[in-house]
């Protein structure tokens, strides 16, 4: 089946160019302020969202996500919340598709029988599950698929070309890998490095091969979207909304702007690179 | 929740990791290769001969291993029932049963050639292990501490130092035991190609649960045999704390099959089980954190909730999956005792043994009060004392002068 993961990589084959892919947290700083800034994603830019689930304890995030997701769980974000967050987006959006992302516990807890049939109404396109590697696919990955959601993996540098095979295995939509082995908003790798790697992945699929964690500049997001298939951005955005919070950590009228001035900058970045190599 | 009964209780985990639903290993791809890794690692180390050799070398001359049996008369003569003996893990070199564990594990280390360690620590009894035996081996020791931890175990904190380990104070969330726990994770993403993670307790992802309970069975090994050269036979009840419950599984795994024995976890009930509380079993359900699934505080949604208990050490909102495997079973009886129990079995026994035991083993202690006066004058009940109090010398004396005054 052909999920709109595919349809929009498609597309931007056509248009010969990579992906730019931006991760914001649902529900920060309030439901409200988030569903604007999602809605605001595509017109300035973004052709993929990920919406990441915020969780108490996010073990492979750096503090401005941490914060992020904190600061949602303060206002009241729950995952029935994000679902809704995104049935609200549909409305006006059929085409952007929309990834989760996060932590298996809340999923786990929401029932995953219940979870993927809830998330595939909402109009989600897939899942990045941080802490359930191809030695738990039978949790959620396997039932993913069956329930026609992408199950997007990660790969990452530590991730040797004995151990791509399973990591590819049961993965669609696209392959995210990650080049710096440590959290998110760490510094960024060097794009000649990020090249080599998404060279290797290359070689064991066919799948389109998006890079992240610590791209945080129109000319880092370009260097990497000509290596790659896409270039993901999350800390520097979440950086700009913080950024615009009032003393109290609250959003202000210029909340929603920061995050679409960014996204529309880095976006111009990724749209000046050439297309990586099929 | 039911399993079938297996012919063992000892076999477990299965290949991948899992006691039954519990355990696992669910843990971001940046890690799967280490703890593959890892998992080689230690297996050829179990199989090696020389590993075994030169850890029983340090158990006996370093740590001071065996640790005794004692029959606690007093105790005993004043509860009015079971005779109760203690196993002195608390004369153990540090002051506790984490010294077992991080012996094992800091063996492993070297033989995959790690000169970097980093561990986690509530009580900043598993800390100060770490710290001493990487003094002892000249390994780089990085200790992360909740902040409200570092103040409330200072004695422990400036220990770690002088043994040349980094205290780094984690100021996230609740800033106790789960966060630091999340910090050390994050470390070790970070710095994977160097790092070996001393995790203190029977939890984490596969193969952490299954070693760490290797390597604390030496504590139910020399029960079995000490009490065999005591009294002739079994004991017929075995009682431990249980934070994520190493110290528990230690005693109880080489006992699991004897069917005869009786065996009681305690959990912090903190201010009780409908306040705050660090019952993982008493007060909450199957969730996946920190790499596997287990019993964890949590809310309705799946967020972690903090746990609560006067000690340091046991206000973790999980529990190892084993423990988990062996309640859903019903082989273990999973009991909780609240901060005012165990102050009040930590005076006791000070008091009629002469003994301070941390406030970790004192929730042991608390029920055995509770249990001991009605059974039978022959019934031989060993609790693990598995560390002592020196470390919650000011904090209780604080707490005892605040009452008189
Ligand atoms: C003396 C002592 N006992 C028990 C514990 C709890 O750990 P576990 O349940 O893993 O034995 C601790 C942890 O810090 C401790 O210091």
């Amino acid at each position: 089946m052909t999920t709109r993961i595919d349809t929009r990589f498609a597309e931007l084959k056509a248009e010969g160019r990579s992906a730019f892919v931006t991760f914001v947290m649902a529900g920060d700083p309030d439901l409200a302020t988030a569903l604007e800034i999602v809605k605001a994603l595509p017109k300035a830019g973004a052709d993929i969202i990920e919406l990441g689930m915020p969780f108490t304890d996010p073990m492979a995030d750096g503090p401005s996500i941490q914060a992020a997701g904190l600061r949602a769980l303060q206002a009241g974000m729950t995952l029935r919340k994000t679902l809704q967050l995104v049935r609200d987006f549909r409305k006006t959006d059929d085409k952007t598709p929309i990834v989760l992302m996060g932590y298996y516990n809340p999923i786990y807890i929401y029932g995953v029988d219940k979870f993927l049939p809830d998330a595939k109404e909402a109009g989600v396109d897939g899942l990045i599950i941080v802490d359930l590697p191809p030695e738990e696919d039978n949790e959620l990955c396997i039932p993913a698929m069956k329930a026609g959601l992408n199950f997007i993996r990660l790969a990452t540098p530590t991730t040797d070309d004995k151990r791509l095979p399973a990591v590819l295995a049961n993965t669609s939509g696209f392959v995210y890998y990650v080049s710096v082995t440590g959290i998110t908003g760490a510094a960024a790798a060097d794009a000649s490095v990020v090249g080599t790697a998404v060279a290797r992945i290359k070689r064991h699929t066919k799948l389109p091969v998006c890079v992240g964690f610590g791209i945080r500049t129109p000319e880092a997001a370009k260097a990497i979207a000509s290596h790659a298939n896409g270039a993901v951005v999350g800390t520097a955005l979440i950086d700009a909304l913080k950024g615009s919070l009032d003393a109290d950590g609250k959003a202000t009228a210029k909340t929603v702007s920061a995050v679409a001035d960014l996204t529309a900058a880095l976006a111009a970045g990724v749209r000046g690179a050439k297309q990586a190599a099929e | 929740m039911t399993t079938a009964i297996p012919n063992s209780y000892r076999t477990g985990p299965d290949e991948t990791g899992h006691f039954g639903i519990f355990g696992g290993r669910f843990v971001a791809e940046t890690l799967m290769p280490l703890i593959l890794d890892l998992q080689k690692a230690y297996e050829d180390a179990k199989a090696d001969p020389a590993f075994r050799k030169e850890m029983d070398g340090y158990l006996k001359a370093y740590v001071g291993r065996p640790s005794p049996l004692y029959l606690a008369e007093r105790l005993t003569e004043h509860l009015g029932g079971a005779k109760i003996y203690l196993k002195r893990e608390e004369l153990n070199h540090t002051g506790s049963h984490k010294v077992n564990n991080v012996l094992g594990q800091i063996m492993v280390a070297r033989r995959m050639g790690k000169k970097r360690i980093i561990a986690e620590t509530g009580a900043g009894q598993h800390g100060v292990a770490t710290a001493t035996l990487c003094a002892r081996f000249g390994l780089e020791c990085i200790v992360y501490m909740g902040a409200v931890d570092v103040e409330r175990q200072q004695p422990n904190v400036i220990r770690m130092e002088m043994l040349g380990a980094k205290v780094v104070p984690v100021q996230v969330g609740a800033r106790t035991l789960k966060d630091a726990m999340n910090e050390a994770m994050r470390d070790w993403v970070t710095n994977v190609h160097n790092t070996f993670y001393c995790i203190g307790t029977v939890a984490g992802p596969h193969p952490y649960p299954m070693m760490v309970r290797d390597f604390q069975s030496i504590i139910g090994d020399e029960t079995k045999v000490q009490m065999q050269e005591i009294e002739g036979r079994l004991p017929d009840s075995l009682i431990a704390c249980i934070g994520g419950g190493s110290n528990a599984m230690g005693l109880f795994h080489p006992f699991l099959d004897d069917t005869s024995v009786d065996i009681y976890g305690v959990e912090a009930a903190g201010h009780g089980l409908t306040g705050l509380h660090a019952a993982s079993i008493a007060g909450g359900r199957p969730g996946v954190l920190h790499g596997n699934r287990t019993y964890l505080l949590m809310d309705e949604d799946g967020q972690i909730q903090e746990g609560h208990s006067i000690s340091a050490g046991l206000d973790y909102p999980g529990i190892g999956p084993e423990h988990s495997w062996l309640h859903s079973i019903g082989r273990v009886k999973y009991l909780s005792a609240t901060d005012e129990e165990a102050l009040a079995a930590f005076q006791l026994l000070s008091k009629l043994e002469g003994i301070i035991p941390a406030l970790e083993p004192a929730h042991a202690l608390a029920k055995v009060s509770e249990l001991a006066p009605k059974l039978p004058k022959d019934h031989l009940m060993v609790v693990n004392l598995s560390g002592r109090g020196d470390k919650d010398v000011p904090q209780v004396g604080d707490i005892l002068k605040g009452r008189q005054s």
